[in-house]
């Protein structure tokens, strides 16, 4: 990497909301053409320094050059002056016009006042050919895969005129082989000039295309390292400020009986074709099973039909010997099931109510919470702050609510509400997506926790790694069927990828098999 | 910042309430059930008639007589005052005798109205009115009868006017119409005009009043012509001019080449019907009976004018009346004054009627007037 | 309470603010058109505030305005919009009075009772209906209520014309049922104040204990947040579909019932939908949902309908400028939202705090 100049020079920036300072005496300079990555727990602060870079929000104190100049971001569009242009984690497009309309949207091209929807398809084509974005402008936002959405969410900046890219978390919506192809296009951008700034919490991720990172813990910078000589390790110790552990902890599975049974199950989507096509399965008590697919495999509608969210078309499910095919889901719930949903904040939480109300759920009908339909408000406090103290959910007050919890402590308070009802079996759907690894390793911990008591637990997760670590055994879906169930100390990435894809088992078996020895333990790697 | 301005908005809105409560203070104490809050509050006038005031000394201008010492008040129904029929025609009324009794015919001299926007606005607007201070107060419209009797009974020595309606109390005249005999009169100049044999009759809302109309509607048709059609719908308001134009519509496709309305604003929405009818085919013949009021100009188009007739209902013609005979008789408490054609209190006017339609009207009123022709009233039959 | 306090002054604020900044829009208004605000305001307030019978006329519309606000209230805490507030009223009215006409000589302690149990049931049954159809067949609930407002009203229309009257108007209710008694009216100097008000006050308070103390209350709560959340956690959406439309019909029954035993008195044909529905609507935005934040903002209305009578007569504006000025306070007391969110900006600092910096 050629010694060039920096492109930004961000120097002992400091943002104060109130008493509360986000940004603490930040420092960040990023180098032309380089990939820098910016890491940090959630809440550390990556978010506010990245809006102030982009004009969303001001400094309080510090300064900002732009290839050596020191400038004033008043707004986003001095930022979009200076060629810095963002690519949201949360796209910002509009889903009923084509890739070429929204990369074009306020800054149309006109002709005699007429918008020049040709020239513009034209540019977006000759865009995405140079930097090797694969996307058809003409299709409509809708109908494209979230991958092509952030492809054209790319475009749009490139089309400002951005020089200097940021990347706000870019990896959480996309399959692994997205993520493998976004990596890509982010090498030719730099190839090509650009300057990418990638924030993120994922190690591997930064292992992989980033050249230095740069650190944030709670508002402060850290340090700059070079990610060549720096191991992932290193890293995650210096984010989350101790040492970390990834690999997850456990002993060997002991399982016992069967705690969920499923024969035949047929579940059909709401558009009425089966989504879950005669499965059959089994959990034990004292084992996790892991579902590992890519998204939209049947994984969430086997899910919402074990939890009774959906109906079941035909064949049978039974929790602790009860039949519950088609029970109303607090009957479910009763019969002793817990529930960590996909979407914590919109299936999980409901954000503007209290902490304390969120933690009771589950409960606030039963005693000792509710007596004869009157809710007893104290007894819920109680319940509450035991266990906000038990799961370490941190909040100001349970009377805080949830919406102003960060993400991990969200999550944290739903597994305290449905661990705490001690199910025989819990489900927990993507229970460390976006989650920072501090986080992520507590929640492992606690579902392992809860196989070694004796439950069965179910983790559906499209993080392979997450999978292989937790669970005892896999069930990969594809096509609404289960296409094998392998031990997770037996398999490799390889072959869950190769079966993920829709191989049969043998074919995958056999392709691994003459790889084998090349699998690595990506985790504790170090040079 | 926004602190700063949001304090002094509120120490602003506290004052306000303040004062109003000092002066609210003043206003206690009075004999009658309602106090007059403005009482020697100089921001107000209405006309007031205590007895040691007269509208002498307020600032009438550009009158040579004295304007008299009695003053008059409406409350309107919830039609509101220029509805362009019933508590319209009674204001202009109002205005017309405040003129002639020496006032400007302006609003709060002499004459005044109290809107309603909703039912339950009668009683407090009744006791408004009565605060205020004015001789006679009339409620504009049957809906009002109730409100008119509570008021009237919890204030035996104030004078009441009931339009429409008939009340039993001593303090209170009723003036009534005989619409049905106008009513007739549209009868008969419909039944010797159509060509098709078939007309039509929208009401506003079914009830004693409007169902007045529809029986003297079909009985005038019928003494012509037996055998002529008449198809009778009601619109359920007064107000709503889409639903007139609605029946209309189906009535014209049905056949019938006259619509006769009783129906209020609802009478608006038959009007643009039949002009859309004749702009589009202008060989067609249609035409509207209008109500209330002369509907003459209502009726122009490119191809001339469609408004047959209208029936004329002299509303601000009976407070004149009973305002005036009030003050050279005294109050007709507890009377029922019916205004007939007898008495010109209701009509229909000569419109675009054929010499021998208007002929046959003529024999008509003659014959009613006369009482050799009786027009049948309605009844409940239940 | 009922809302996310991020801060119960804002919940105060805003609506004071929104009063005021109506107040001082209604005020420029005037000032444009010419005619003076100071004297169009003092006559509206003395109006009412220097008259113990406009005082209670004013108390009166506010008790009515309580219960179709809060009746709108529960079905829009459990996320649905019932426009039908006003049919729901009509329902009331129509089966109380229709109830308290049939049994003239029952005890005054039965009679009462009975009516306004009937005029709950049948308000209850007629938003019911819409919260079935949404529950079961998905219907919106908007059209649905607008609908059942046009039937009730036509059909209270051809019940008092076919069952209950001769003519437009009923005949009164007995003393029996009438819901007036004598040391109200007295000390309003006559006016309609009735038993209807303390009724009110009770229901105000039931309603609260509901909301905060039950769990059904809870889960409505829970529904009207976020639906998804609620149904994972084993909440029947359709049940509080159904109970939220339920018990907002039953409230605005009980105004009907009200209406038609303490106002009236007797039920007559309706020229159009009763605006008292309406505005609950208007009143229930103003108060956020908030019982006594509902009861309170009744009383504002109801001080407003009785005193802009006054301003054509007392102070010289015009009837059409007086209904403007309180199309402008009730447009900025519904507009408080926007108010609101620019609180809100004033206050990001605190919310970013409590996220943290992401």
């Amino acid at each position: 990497m050629a010694q060039t100049a920096n492109v930004i020079e961000m120097i002992g920036i400091t943002k104060e909301f109130g008493t509360f300072r986000a940004n603490d005496d930040v420092h960040l300079d990023v180098k032309k053409g380089e990939i820098h990555a910016l890491l940090g727990e959630n809440g550390a602060g990556k978010s506010t320094l990245m809006n102030i870079l982009s004009g969303l929000l001001e400094p309080t104190s510090g300064t900002i050059k732009v290839n050596g100049q020191e400038v004033q971001i008043s707004s986003p569009d001095v930022a979009n002056k200076l060629g810095i242009g963002m690519v949201h984690q949360h796209f910002m497009l509009v889903d009923k016009f084509t890739v070429a309309e929204n990369i074009m949207l306020g800054k149309e091209k006109h002709r005699f006042g007429f918008i020049d929807a040709k020239e513009a398809e034209k540019d977006v084509q000759e865009l995405s050919d140079r930097y090797g974005l694969k996307v058809d402008p003409k299709a409509e936002i809708a109908s494209i895969t979230v991958g092509m959405q952030q492809r054209a969410e790319i475009l749009k900046t490139l089309y400002r005129g951005a020089d200097i890219l940021i990347f706000d978390e870019p990896t959480g919506v996309l399959t692994p082989q997205e993520i493998d192809e976004l990596m890509g296009i982010m090498k030719a951008l730099v190839k090509e000039g650009k300057s990418i700034i990638l924030i993120t919490h994922k190690l591997d991720e930064i292992k992989a295309v980033a050249d230095r990172c740069t650190v944030i813990r709670r508002g402060k910078s850290i340090d700059t390292v070079e990610v060549a000589t720096t191991s992932q390790q290193e890293l995650a110790d210096m984010m989350v400020g101790r040492s970390v552990s990834f690999k997850v902890d456990k002993k060997p599975a002991n399982p016992q009986e069967p705690v969920l049974v499923i024969k035949d199950l047929v579940v059909k989507e709401a558009r009425g074709f089966d989504a879950v096509k005669k499965i059959s399965l089994e959990v034990k008590a004292g084992e996790v099973l892991g579902i590992a697919g890519v998204d939209g495999n049947g994984q969430s509608e086997l899910i919402q039909a074990i939890t009774g969210l959906t109906k079941v078309d035909s064949g049978t499910i039974t929790l602790d010997g009860k039949d519950i095919t088609n029970l109303k889901p607090r009957h479910i719930t009763e019969t002793g099931l817990g529930h960590i949903p996909e979407d914590r904040q919109k299936y999980g939480l409901i954000l503007p109510m209290r902490l304390e109300e969120n933690i009771s759920l589950q409960t606030y009908y039963q005693k000792p919470y509710s007596k004869n339909g009157f809710l007893q408000h104290d007894k819920v406090k109680e319940q509450a702050k035991r266990l906000i103290k038990e799961f370490d959910v941190r909040t100001q007050s349970e009377e805080s609510p949830a919406a102003a919890l960060s993400g991990g402590n969200q999550q944290k308070a739903i597994i305290a509400r449905e661990i705490d009802r001690n199910p025989s079996l819990l489900i927990a759907a993507q229970p460390t997506r976006g989650l920072d690894v501090g986080a992520i390793e507590y929640i492992h911990k606690r579902l392992v926790e809860q196989r070694d008591n004796g439950k069965g637990v179910i983790l559906m997760s499209y993080e392979l790694d997450e999978v292989m670590n937790v669970s005892d055994r896999i069930a990969v879906m594809y096509d609404g069927n289960i296409i094998a169930i392998v031990n997770a100390n037996e398999t490799n990435e390889k072959e869950l990828g190769l079966l993920m894809a829709g191989v049969s088992p043998e074919k995958a078996h056999e392709e691994v098999k003459k790889e084998t020895g090349k699998e690595s333990e990506s985790f504790v790697e170090s040079k | 910042m926004t602190t700063i301005k949001l304090r002094s908005l509120l120490a602003l809105g506290a004052s306000a309430f303040l004062l109003a409560a000092c002066q609210g203070e003043d206003a206690g104490g009075g004999d009658t059930p309602v106090e007059d809050p403005a009482t020697g509050d100089t921001s107000t006038d209405t006309g007031d008639t205590g007895d040691t005031d007269t509208d002498e000394d307020t600032t009438d201008e550009g009158d040579d007589t004295e304007a008299v010492d009695f003053s008059i008040a409406m409350i309107t129904d919830e039609g509101g005052v220029d509805d362009r029929s019933f508590n319209q025609s009674a204001w202009e009324g109002m205005q017309e005798w405040a003129v002639d009794n020496g006032y400007s015919g302006e609003r709060g001299d002499g004459i005044n109205y109290y809107q309603s926007n909703d039912s339950a606005d009668f009683v407090p607007n009744l006791n408004a009115a009565l605060a205020d201070g004015h001789d006679i107060i009339y409620g504009i419209g049957f809906l009002l009868l109730d409100s008119v009797n509570d008021v009237a009974a919890q204030n035996p020595d104030q004078w009441f006017g009931i339009v429409d309606e008939i009340s039993e109390l001593d303090n209170v005249v009723s003036l009534t119409f005989r619409d049905h005999e106008a009513a007739f009169l549209a009868g008969v100049a419909a039944a010797h005009t159509t060509e098709t044999g078939q007309v039509g009759f929208i009401g506003g809302i079914a009830g004693p009043v409007i169902d007045r109309f529809e029986t003297g509607f079909t009985a005038g048709v019928a003494h012509v012509d037996e055998s002529i059609e008449v198809d009778v719908q009601y619109a359920e308001s007064f107000s709503d001019a889409g639903i007139g134009q609605q029946i209309a519509a189906g009535m014209f496709t049905n056949g019938a080449d006259i619509v006769y309305h009783a129906a209020g604003a609802v009478g608006n929405g038959v009007f643009t019907e039949a002009r859309n009818r004749l702009e589009s085919d202008p060989d067609s013949q249609l035409w509207v009976i209008g109500v209330d009021r002369d509907q003459e100009e209502e009726g122009n188009w490119d191809g001339g004018n469609f408004t047959l007739t209208s029936t004329l209902k002299g509303v601000g013609k009976s407070i004149i009346l009973s305002a005036d005979q009030t003050m050279e008789e005294g109050f007709p408490g507890g009377k029922n004054i019916a205004y007939g054609l007898e008495e010109d209190g209701v009509g229909l006017t000569r419109g675009n009627m054929s010499e021998e339609a208007w002929a046959a009207v003529e024999e008509a009123r003659q014959s009613i007037i006369d009482g050799e022709l009786e027009v049948p009233e309605f009844t409940y039959s239940n | 309470m009922l809302k996310v306090s991020r801060s119960k002054l804002d919940n105060l604020l805003v609506p004071i603010f929104s009063i005021i900044l109506g107040f001082v829009f209604g005020a420029i208004l005037m000032l444009f058109f010419g005619y003076n605000p100071i004297t169009a305001y003092e006559a509206m307030i003395m109006g009412v505030f220097g008259s113990p019978y406009f005082l209670g006329e004013a108390l009166r519309q506010a008790t009515i305005l309580t219960f179709t606000g809060l009746g709108f209230a529960i079905a829009f805490k459990a996320g649905f919009f019932n426009i039908g507030v006003s049919g729901q009223l009509l329902a009331g009215w129509v089966s109380a009075i229709w109830v308290a006409l049939a049994f003239p000589d029952l005890p005054r302690l039965v009679l009462v009772p009975l009516s306004i149990g009937a005029g709950v049931l049948f308000g209850a049954i007629w938003a019911g209906i819409a919260g079935f159809l949404r529950a079961y067949f998905g219907t919106s609930e908007v059209i649905v209520t607008i609908m059942l407002n046009f039937t009730a009203l036509h059909t209270t229309n051809y019940i008092i014309r076919n069952i209950l009257a001769v003519g437009n108007t009923t005949e009164r209710i007995s003393e029996n049922a009438s819901l007036r008694v004598g040391w109200l009216t007295d000390l309003t100097a006559g006016s309609r104040l009735n038993m209807g008000f303390f009724i009110a006050i009770v229901v105000v308070i039931l309603y609260w204990i509901f909301m905060t103390h039950m769990t059904a209350g809870f889960e409505i709560r829970a529904v009207g947040l976020n639906p998804f959340a609620s149904t994972y956690a084993g909440m029947s959406a359709k049940k509080n579909i159904i109970l939220s439309m339920v018990i907002s019909g039953a409230l605005a029954g009980l105004g009907g019932a009200i209406h038609g035993m303490g106002t009236f008195g007797n039920l007559f044909t309706q020229n159009a939908l009763p605006n008292i529905g309406f505005n609950g609507i208007a009143v229930a935005l103003l108060g956020l949902g908030n019982p006594i934040g509902i009861f309170f903002s009744s009383i504002l209305f109801g001080v407003l309908d009785v005193g802009a009578g006054f301003m054509p007569n007392r102070a010289g504006v015009p009837d059409e400028m007086a209904s403007i000025v309180i199309a402008a306070i009730i447009f900025f007391v519904g507009a408080n939202y926007l108010i609101r969110l620019v609180l809100n900006k004033v206050s990001t600092n605190k919310a970013v705090q409590n996220e943290g910096g992401e």
